[in-house]
């Protein structure tokens, strides 16, 4: 089973700001590069740890896979398909297959609506349920998947902690029975205890369902526990992909080491965390040329200003973006 | 973020006090003890981490010490804060003007809400130069030159008519701490410093904090829900967990040798970078409810080893090997 169930290819997502008349005519716009032409891939049955600080395109890249924002340009194949030339109907069908799961899930569910109204939504939408007995046993199906009891059914969000909210979104992600599920930071938002539950939660569907997961993180030590492999981003780059083991045990773009060294672990015997990076995140508006990273690289020479390094296959399904690697 | 040497510490003196502090809210919902019972006290130069989960209790304590927490709905029931000796809560305001900012001094998590917006940078932080040392503005404009120099913020001068919304979230969080540091404070209350940080900038931050700890001697009160920040953050380490502190340590012991169920649940369920297990082993259950809290130690429902007697009876804090407290029944 290596079949790629998603391929990404040059991925691009640009917003215009000062996008007024004036400031047109003036020729004052300016673009943010919130994704800048990204390659990647997640095979059936794995999981792809999406990871890098905020404001790196992260989880403006959920939301292009998904088209919940339209991409600048790139291609997005499920399943071989180009969903980007699908029209609306042929998009429902999309949504059947991937689903995402948010960040907070104070905000991802609807305050007004009872658990049983939120998880049989999906099923009225893609017309999974017919009658009103054939719902209500969907929904206490996929809470029993969760780990929530029946009772819960009739309750409103308002009523649940942060973790059990969390286990609501992801029901109501399984009700489709997707095979592609886009987690963006869905456990950053919980106490570490709880966050444990939900990672181990995420790990039995994948082992029931066979699901793939596209999972987003700021947290390494999250990512390092559920991926199968890891890509890094920066500044709207993937500068680099591996397995996760090279990655995390073998890191080659300067930034991966440093994100790594910058790591506070729960053990005072281990080395402090240690920063190598100077200065601030560079910013996604009219980046100039050459490598983002390169007013902060200890290894940045003339050549990494002008000119942008690609992402190169360096072998044994790793990838690096950097001209000194 | 080295460890100081213990020797140092036995000998220096106890700034801050805290004894049987328990605060009670009266809300509309009914009665919240949001701290109970809590007990520690904090040497000279040393940096106490205050760790635990949201709602255990740990801001409210921070702020307990600065007497922060609004009374009412706030009330302190039992027990006292002594800093330098002195009891806070029988202090007048007057006296309490001099402690804030001159002497304690507090980092707050969200830069954004607790930095105001409608002024300038450096308004806000001569602000409370010109209030608490009477410098002129000519002075105190200098005085914030310096110590947004001093917390790292690029070329400071042009930086003083910024207004908050201008400064990036790590910026935003250097501007705090230039303002809480610019009364020369003696003890500094941090509380979740870098928790809305990135990795990289929470790594420059600490260091920053743990430099301006080691120039001026200042100690620290550490609060977070990150155990790899404490770990290498702190000297001591209190655990809290639903309004109690649970276990009270050194931090290198308490990590390698945890005593309380809570700490080791903790500590097991946090996924770690250097090996990858399929399942991590969580806490299992949820958080009590604080308003209507289980009898006995709050921990029990959630406890593998609980026993008849976690049911009924609040465990009191032990000594289980030198300078480290536990509060739990299997070391009775």
């Amino acid at each position: 089973m290596t079949e790629n169930i998603l391929e990404v290819r040059g991925l691009t997502k640009h917003f215009m700001l000062d996008n007024d008349t004036v400031s047109r005519i003036a020729g004052k716009t300016r673009t943010l590069k919130a994704v800048d032409g990204i390659d990647f891939f997640i095979k059936r049955g794995e999981t792809l740890g999406l990871v890098g600080e905020s404001g790196c395109g992260k989880s403006t890249t959920a939301r292009l896979i998904t088209r919940l924002v339209e991409p600048s340009g790139g291609d997005v194949l499920l399943k071989g398909e180009n969903i980007l030339d699908f029209s609306r109907p042929q998009m429902q069908d999309v949504r059947k297959t991937v689903q995402l799961v948010f960040q907070d899930p104070y905000s991802s569910l609807n305050p007004r609506k009872t658990i049983m109204q939120i998880l049989s939504r999906p099923l009225e939408v893609h017309n999974l349920a017919k009658t009103w007995s054939e719902k209500r046993h969907r929904v206490l199906e996929l809470l029993g998947l969760v780990g929530l009891a029946e009772e819960h059914a009739d309750r409103y969000p308002h009523e649940f902690s942060g973790g059990q909210r969390q286990r609501i979104a992801i029901a109501r992600a399984l009700a489709v029975s997707p095979e592609l599920i886009i987690g963006d930071e869905p456990v950053s938002a919980l106490d570490v205890s709880i966050q444990a539950q939900i990672l181990n939660l995420f790990r039995d569907l994948q082992e029931q369902f066979s699901l793939t997961y596209l999972f987003i993180a700021h947290d390494l030590s999250v990512i390092r526990h559920i991926s199968d492999r890891v890509a890094v981003m920066y500044v709207g780059k993937i500068v680099e992909a591996g397995n996760v083991e090279d990655i995390f045990e073998r890191p080659q773009h300067p930034y991966t080491k440093a994100l790594l060294e910058a790591v506070p672990e729960a053990d005072p015997d281990k080395p402090p965390p240690h920063l190598v990076l100077k200065g601030e995140v560079a910013t996604p508006i009219d980046p100039p040329p050459g490598c983002r990273l390169c007013a902060r690289c200890p290894l940045a020479d003339d050549y990494c200003a002008e000119v942008a390094p690609e992402l190169r296959d360096t072998g044994e399904g790793r990838f690096v973006a950097c001209h000194k690697v | 973020m080295e460890q100081r040497a213990k020797h140092d510490m036995a000998e220096a003196e106890t700034v801050l006090e805290l004894d049987d502090l328990t605060i009670r809210f009266k809300l509309k919902r009914g009665e919240l003890t949001a701290v109970n019972g809590v007990s520690f006290k904090v040497k000279r130069g040393e940096t106490f981490g205050l760790v635990g989960e949201s709602g255990s209790g740990k801001t409210v304590t921070a702020r307990s010490i600065m007497r922060l927490v609004p009374t009412p709905p706030g009330e302190i029931v039992r027990g006292r804060v002594l800093f330098e000796g002195e009891s806070v809560y029988d202090k007048s305001d007057q006296e309490m003007r001099e402690m804030r900012g001159k002497k304690v001094a507090m980092v707050f998590q969200e830069p954004m809400s607790a930095l105001n917006p409608v002024f300038t940078v450096g308004s806000q932080i001569g602000d409370a130069l010109r209030t608490n040392l009477g410098m002129s503005k000519q002075e105190a404009n200098e005085r914030v030159i310096e110590l947004l120099q001093l917390v790292g913020i690029p070329s400071p001068g042009s930086r003083l008519d910024s207004y908050v919304h201008e400064f990036s979230g790590g910026m935003r969080q250097r501007v705090m701490l230039a303002m809480a540091l610019s009364c020369d404070p003696t003890f500094l209350i941090a509380d979740e410093p870098t928790t809305a940080l990135d990795v990289t900038i929470q790594a420059t931050i600490l260091e920053l904090i743990q430099n301006m700890i080691e120039r001026f001697g200042m100690s620290l009160i550490f609060i977070t829900h990150n155990l790899g920040v404490v770990a290498h953050a702190c000297d001591t380490i209190g655990v809290m967990y639903a309004s109690h502190i649970v276990e009270l340590g050194d931090t290198r012991e308490l990590f390698k040798n945890p005593q309380h169920p809570y700490t080791m649940g903790l500590l097991n369920s946090i996924p770690r970078l250097d090996t990858q297990s399929k399942y991590l082993t969580p806490i299992k259950g949820l958080v009590c409810n604080m308003q209507n809290p289980p009898t006995g130690c709050k921990f029990h429902p959630r406890c593998e080893k609980a026993m008849d007697i976690c049911r009924q009876e609040i465990p009191q804090m032990k000594e289980v090997a030198p300078g480290h407290f536990a509060a739990c029944h299997l070391h009775n």
